[in-house]
């Protein structure tokens, strides 16, 4: 076999591949405009899940619930992420290594531990089940990946600026605000994007701390889905993903994705 | 530096990073410690129940037998989904890190790894579309084949694997990927040159130099499919039941929060001595 011919399986494998994940969400999104409530075919088309769900009190009050927990999330763990990473970045200290350690629990352990942990511990200390406690379980997720985000950044900082701004006088907080903030911010950006769409996508921590009846976007989806699955569900998942396929294109446009630009 | 501004130095560095790690105490550290006290309870200690110190909750685990099948079934699970991830994920890596070159490379990268930071839920309930009896594979496949056939895979173990390999992928791909490209093309192109064939360089070159990246990934797609229940749950149907759907069970239907807590903390544990298992490969693939 020459090289070549290799060359052109390799890309064929590589479009098979695409079509696997690609597949199923094409399908998905085909069908919430089909005409047919069953998914039959053939295909005809109609926009009529798109008006139903527009007229769907509860999946549309889920799905401001679930932005404004986002939004809340965001700002949240991109000030405290960015705050960490500053002072770990400038600070060395006994425990530095222990630290960094400590933000890999909650990325590692799966979601289904850390959220029953979570429920229990809020039903014990009195915030219990609701908005409030789902807040506080995303952030807890979101901040390392707004951590490691960051850091990255920081980690091609020239120190040198920070000693130059300071020799010229500026204090550290004008030095933070004038000079190392605006260096970083593409990072920040990127991480506030993770953090959103860490909220916005969380079903398993939410699902556990969420109220029934006061959920957010992705419990009621899977609630309506175990009771039978309808277009207008196929419809409010095209969105989702269309919305946070947006969301990363964009984290990746300031953030390096591993790919070597 | 002067023992004084080493203690201002260290103050600054407090203050800002406790608000962070106050958070992940509050919201993960002590909820875990929560859990594993919780575990030994007789009963929620909630509305003035009667409660006592037990180890009934594990004792369950270790003596009926139930529960640890459908550990292993977990554990099983882990293994199938892993291995398929990574035998049809590195070659995809591969093809990504060394064939394909440019702007298409970061393109095609980027679309590879781009439906990992999607919706999860939404994917799985994309399968259960196309999976179901009558659906849309079902009528692909038999236009193309001449002769009938049901294909009907949906609430079926096999539903539930293209599911989670579906989920998970990306990651192997990923960590595949970054570890191939640090290896020099010239170390290829030095092998070829002194006549090395592409099965030997395959496995005496490039096989060992990715490995941390591979077991990375499978690390990765491990731990989170033996914790998995939503998957089960949505694409297997009666079948669906594993270890993580107990627990689910005991949380917002038996209502038996000492035993899945119990349940969830042997899940921690097996999960944590992975995680141990695999740290020294996991640290050479960070670096």
């Amino acid at each position: 076999m020459s090289n070549r011919f290799l060359a052109h399986l390799g890309r064929a494998y590589l479009g098979l591949i695409l079509f696997f994940l690609y597949a199923p969400i094409l399908v998905m999104a085909a069908m919430s405009l089909n005409a047919s409530e069953f998914y039959q075919l053939p295909f005809k088309f109609s926009g009529e899940w798109y008006d139903r769900l527009w007229n769907n009190r509860e999946i549309l009050a889920a799905a401001g619930r679930s932005i404004w927990i986002a939004v809340v999330v965001t700002v949240l763990a991109t000030t405290l992420g960015t705050a960490a990473s500053i002072a770990l970045y400038r600070h060395d200290f006994p425990g530095k290594r222990i630290l960094q350690a400590l933000l890999f629990p909650p990325i590692a352990i799966p979601w289904l531990i850390t959220g029953t942990a979570m429920l229990i511990f809020f039903f014990g200390i009195g915030i219990g089940r609701g908005t409030p406690a789902v807040i506080i379980g995303h952030v807890a997720l979101a901040l390392p990946y707004v951590i490691v985000v960051v850091s990255a950044r920081l980690a091609s900082f020239d120190r040198v600026l920070e000693e130059a701004a300071r020799s010229l006088g500026a204090s550290a907080w004008q030095v933070t605000r004038a000079v190392t903030v605006p260096w970083i911010l593409p990072g920040i950006i990127a991480g506030g994007l993770f953090a959103f769409a860490v909220s916005f996508d969380q079903f398993v921590v939410s699902y556990f701390l969420s109220e029934p009846g006061d959920t957010t976007l992705p419990v009621l989806i899977y609630t309506s889905i175990r009771k039978g699955f309808t277009p207008e569900i196929n419809a409010i998942s095209t969105i989702i993903i269309a919305v946070s396929m947006g969301l990363m294109l964009l984290a990746a446009r300031f953030t390096k994705f591993g790919g070597d630009r | 530096m002067a023992g004084t501004i080493a203690g201002q130095d260290r103050r600054k560095a407090f203050m800002l990073l406790s608000p962070a790690y106050l958070w992940l105490t509050v919201a993960v550290f002590l909820p875990l410690s929560a859990m594993a006290y919780f575990s030994f309870l007789s009963e929620v200690p909630f509305d003035g129940r009667d409660w006592h110190f037990t180890i009934a909750n594990y004792r369950a685990f270790f003596e009926t037998g139930t529960y640890a099948t459908l550990l292993w079934k977990s554990l099983k699970l882990g293994l199938v989904v892993t291995a398929v991830s990574v035998v049809i994920g590195f070659p995809c890596a591969y093809v990504l890190a060394k064939v394909v070159k440019g702007r298409a490379r970061e393109a095609l990268f980027l679309l590879v790894i781009l439906p990992f930071w999607s919706n999860s839920l939404v994917r799985i309930f994309s399968w259960a579309i196309v999976l179901r009896g009558n659906g849309v594979l079902d009528r692909a496949v038999n236009a193309v084949l001449p002769w009938d056939v049901k294909l009907n895979l949906m609430f079926s173990p096999t539903a539930i694997v293209i599911g989670l390999v579906h989920s998970y992928l990306p990651y192997v791909i990923l960590t595949s990927y970054l570890a191939l490209q640090a290896i020099d093309d010239s170390l290829i192109e030095a092998a070829r040159s002194l006549g090395a064939k592409r099965r030997t360089i395959l496995w005496r070159l490039i096989l060992p130099l990715a490995a941390p990246g591979i077991i990375a990934g499978a690390v990765l797609i491990f731990v989170p499919v033996v914790g998995s229940f939503m998957e089960p749950r949505l694409l297997g149907g009666r079948l669906g039941t594993y270890y993580g759907t107990v627990i689910e069970d005991q949380f917002v239907a038996v209502f038996n929060w000492p035993l899945g807590a119990a349940l969830s903390f042997i899940l921690l544990a097996v999960v944590l001595a992975i995680l141990a298992a695999a740290s020294p490969v996991l640290k050479r693939a960070a670096t």
